[in-house]
């Protein structure tokens, strides 16, 4: 076999553009199964609406949401006797713009979502590859621990964080994130270990791949379908123990109009000024039914395709 | 009247790629007491058809036929408890995995005295009775010990064994194995071809055979369908498909085995598209 | 070439051992049995065998996947024992495998080129461009296109991916390739196809083939030297046609009688059998 380049060779622009159609094929086969579930698409919508506005904050928020009205103390939504179309979903005991509070809150609770994702995503990837690859007694002592966070309430075991990490937003996220690592362990490490025998992992190691490799370029990309889909998951339960912690007087400190917070703040009011507390509890249901819904649209579309191929 | 009788049958599956046609217009009939065995490769729409015939195909196949029988009765416009009534009793089936196909949760005996409740009046003692007989009647070895075991304690070919004990449970009048022994090794393969091969001559059911085995077909059948992509190439009984193939895709197949290789290299399938045209 | 032995292996030996716990004593499983033989260069020796009987295993310990227990590998001069030395990057560019399952044995999320690419990569300094270019000869060489390089494994059919399993395995150019079942999972026509791809290869390439089947027919139509292996132990071990011709052992035999006939005269004889018996 002489090293002489075969004629196709040249024309490498045309290969080029082959590959990038088959990556398009996938992502199109992956949109597809993923628009069949009418839900994920509902809840995809609504997520990248509250990405959008809380993006744009400052600008489609009607009032600063520090500011406080000093004639507007508790005024109802603006469809109730006494509510002013100034103050859409009304004001709060301090005469603070709800709506705006809220505006500002998802910008909070996004940014807690991504943070506490990213954190124990990535930390329980590394430790769940390294359980299922290296089995033996680093896989009990890793799994045991795990086991042992598991067994407390998440909640409990985050207040416990909390409590002696101090109270804060960060804080709040740093205990979050070591409460939901262990199920991204537990994933990772069950994905690791039913792919790690498999004949393309065998091919490679014959190919002469080490470890490192093995485990990060060749097993991984494999197990990232359920990954993706707790990930989703996960974002909404940081949002949601987020908000519990906020309500505890555990995460984000007032003034911060952070969802749980708000609902903290507001708790003395629930009998007298309904809209104070309703709001921003229908903001964290809303956001995490969506979020849910769109990790289920991901988990029909990634998972037969693990099953085909 | 011939024990099963389809007509033109259709199935379409809904793909993300559109739709996929499975089986386009084909025609299948099997007597009481035939053999009748359905080849084809992967593609080919071998299965399908009898799943459709089944009801086991999933909600996106789309299924037409101009007529689909069973004795005379249209299993087209039957309702799903009446097809339930007629499925597992007077057809029943056979699958490639036995091992899978079982419950891994209850023992042999037990699913065998399942199936007998579900389909027939005995109750009691007679249920043990009937399994331990239908257990001996495909060649268990140890019945009486064997009937408390596992499916996972027992080898791929004792699996079949009950799984065909469970398919003759209720002696239904046609069987439809779907590569019963692909999973199997050589040697088991011979047993449970000559155990499925006696059973029918034994009970005079229909027998369909389904399978990608050439080999398989020339064992066992007496009149062969040789399908690809969806659509009959040929019907023929077993003798004349194999001296005097018409077709030129059947041609294919029988050079292309290894066992009937003349030259240097194998004629493949390709080869003969070119000059057949099919 | 006779006389110039590429493989040599001497009374192997492979023992799985299970660790006593609390509720179960140690036990330990022979799974390969004091296996001793010898392949030439440019030839194929057929391993034959049913599940269980250790051919896999032998495949193992032959492509450095598993160490042996005991006994000695030797690939061209080089001894091999992983266990005591490690692997060499000489040692792999000597032994490559292909697999069954040809659905199993492609990373689902790497392109056709990178599949082809990773031998290069991990053992050989070669630049990007010179391997991407080997790697579309290798493409062209087992039958693909070009435009074939970057899509991913599920846009191929079955046949088309063992063609790039062959292709990933003789990238590095081995002297001994190891093929582990390599038709079984495909069907009837394009089976013909890899066989004569693998008979081609060799011609061109000068490649040993250890093949390891259950399929006599495949066997029979590609091997030079046949040995068969049953609970783990050489029961038969000669040319092909010593093998085929006059076979030794009993269990050889039994193999030979239960393997499927699928000629005329078979069909009619057992046809006959049948009229006889009605």
């Amino acid at each position: 076999m002489k090293n002489q380049p075969p004629a196709v060779s040249a024309d490498l622009t045309q290969l080029e553009k082959e590959s990038r159609s088959a990556t398009k094929a996938q992502l199109a086969e992956f949109w597809y199964y993923f628009s069949q579930n009418k839900g994920a698409v509902v809840g995809l919508v609504i997520f990248s609406a509250l990405v959008v506005v809380a993006a744009l904050a400052p600008w489609v928020a009607p009032h600063d949401p520090g500011f406080q009205f000093r004639e507007n103390f508790l005024t109802p939504p603006f469809w109730e006797d006494g509510g002013t179309t100034s103050f859409l979903l009304g004001t709060d005991a301090v005469g603070r713009d709800i709506l705006s509070r809220l505006i500002y809150g998802a910008r909070f609770s996004l940014f807690i979502g991504i943070i506490v994702v990213a954190v124990s995503l990535t930390g329980g990837i590394v430790i769940g590859l390294i359980a299922g690859y290296m089995r033996g007694i680093v896989d009990t002592l890793i799994m045991r621990l795990m086991d042992i966070i598991l067994s407390f309430p998440s909640l409990l075991l985050a207040l416990v964080l909390v409590a002696i990490l101090g109270p804060g937003l960060v804080n709040a996220m740093i205990a979050i994130a070591i409460v939901l690592q262990p199920h991204f362990v537990r994933l990772t490490r069950a994905a690791v270990l039913a792919e790690r025998n498999r004949d393309y992992v065998v091919a490679a190691r014959v190919a002469g791949a080490g470890h490192i490799r093995l485990m990060f370029k060749t097993i991984l990309p494999n197990c990232l379908a359920p990954l993706i889909v707790q990930a989703t998951l996960a974002f909404s339960n940081a949002i949601l123990d987020a908000a519990a912690l906020g309500f505890l007087g555990m995460g984000a400190q007032p003034p911060t109009p952070e969802w749980g917070t708000m609902l903290s703040e507001a708790r003395e009011f629930i009998l007298s000024a309904w809209w104070v507390v309703t709001f921003p509890g229908i903001a964290i249901l809303v956001t995490v039914l969506a979020i849910n819904l769109v990790g289920d649209g991901l988990r029909d579309a990634l998972d037969p395709k693990l099953k085909r191929s | 009247m011939s024990l099963l009788e389809i007509r033109n049958l259709k199935v379409e599956f809904d793909t993300a790629k559109g739709p996929f046609k499975a089986l386009d217009g084909v025609d299948y009939t099997v007597d009481a007491g035939e053999v009748l065995a359905i080849v084809g490769e992967s593609g080919s729409g071998k299965s399908v058809a009898m799943l459709a015939t089944m009801g086991l195909l999933p909600d996106s196949a789309t299924i037409a036929a101009d007529k689909m029988e069973f004795e005379g009765l249209d299993l087209q416009t039957l309702s799903a408890r009446d097809r339930r009534r007629v499925i597992g009793k007077d057809i029943s089936m056979i699958f490639q995995e036995p091992i899978a196909s079982l419950n891994p949760c209850f023992t042999v005996g037990f699913q065998l005295g399942e199936t007998l409740k579900a389909h027939t009046d005995l109750r009691g003692k007679k249920v043990k009775t009937r399994v331990l007989e239908l257990m001996h009647a495909v060649g268990l070895p140890d019945p009486e010990g064997r009937f408390n075991a596992f499916p996972h304690q027992m080898s791929g070919g004792q699996c079949q064994r009950v799984m065909i004990a469970m398919a003759i449970a209720c002696s239904p009048k046609l069987l439809i194995a779907d590569e019963p022994t692909t999973a199997l090794d050589v040697t088991i393969q011979k047993q449970i071809l000559d155990l499925l091969v006696q059973l029918q001559r034994d009970s005079g059911m229909g027998l369909i055979m389904i399978t990608h085995d050439m080999g398989v077909v020339a064992e066992t059948a007496d009149r062969v369908i040789v399908q690809y992509k969806g659509r009959k190439m040929e019907e023929a009984d077993v003798l004349s498909l194999f001296e005097r193939p018409q077709n030129p895709y059947t041609k294919a197949l029988l050079s292309a085995l290894p066992e009937n290789a003349t030259g240097d290299r194998l004629p493949t399938v390709s080869d003969f598209a070119e000059a057949g045209g099919f | 070439m006779s006389g110039d032995t590429i493989l040599k292996v001497r009374d192997l030996y492979r023992v799985y051992e299970t660790k006593a716990t609390m509720f179960r004593k140690a036990k330990s499983l022979t799974a390969v049995k004091g296996v001793s033989f010898d392949v030439e260069r440019g030839t194929t020796l057929a391993v034959v065998g049913e599940s269980g009987c250790g051919k896999s295993t032998l495949a193992r310990m032959l492509t450095m996947i598993d160490a042996q227990s005991s006994g000695s590998i030797e690939v061209d001069g080089l001894p091999i024992n992983i266990a005591k030395t490690g692997i060499s990057k000489e040692m792999r560019q000597r032994v490559q495998i292909v697999f069954q399952n040809p659905y199993g044995s492609l990373n689902p999320r790497q392109k056709i080129g990178d599949v082809l690419e990773e031998p290069l990569l991990l053992n050989t300094d070669m630049p990007a461009v010179e391997r991407r270019d080997l790697a579309l000869q290798m493409l062209q060489k087992v039958g693909l296109q070009p435009e074939h390089y970057g899509r991913y494994p599920h846009m191929f059919s079955g046949g088309q991916r063992q063609r790039i399993a062959i292709a990933r395995a003789i990238m590095l150019k081995p002297k001994l390739l190891v093929l582990d079942e390599p038709v079984s999972a495909l069907d009837l026509s394009v089976q013909a196809q890899i066989l004569n791809l693998l008979k081609d290869l060799q011609d061109e390439m000068g490649l040993t083939y250890v093949f390891i089947s259950h399929d006599l027919s495949v066997v029979r139509y590609l091997s030079d030297k046949v040995m068969v292996m049953y609970f783990g132990e050489v029961v038969e071990y000669g040319t092909r046609d010593e093998v085929f011709n006059a076979p030794q052992h009993d269990y050889t035999k039994k193999l030979f009688a239960a393997t499927p006939q699928a000629d005329v005269a078979s069909i009619r004889k057992r046809l006959a059998l049948k009229a006889d018996a009605a």
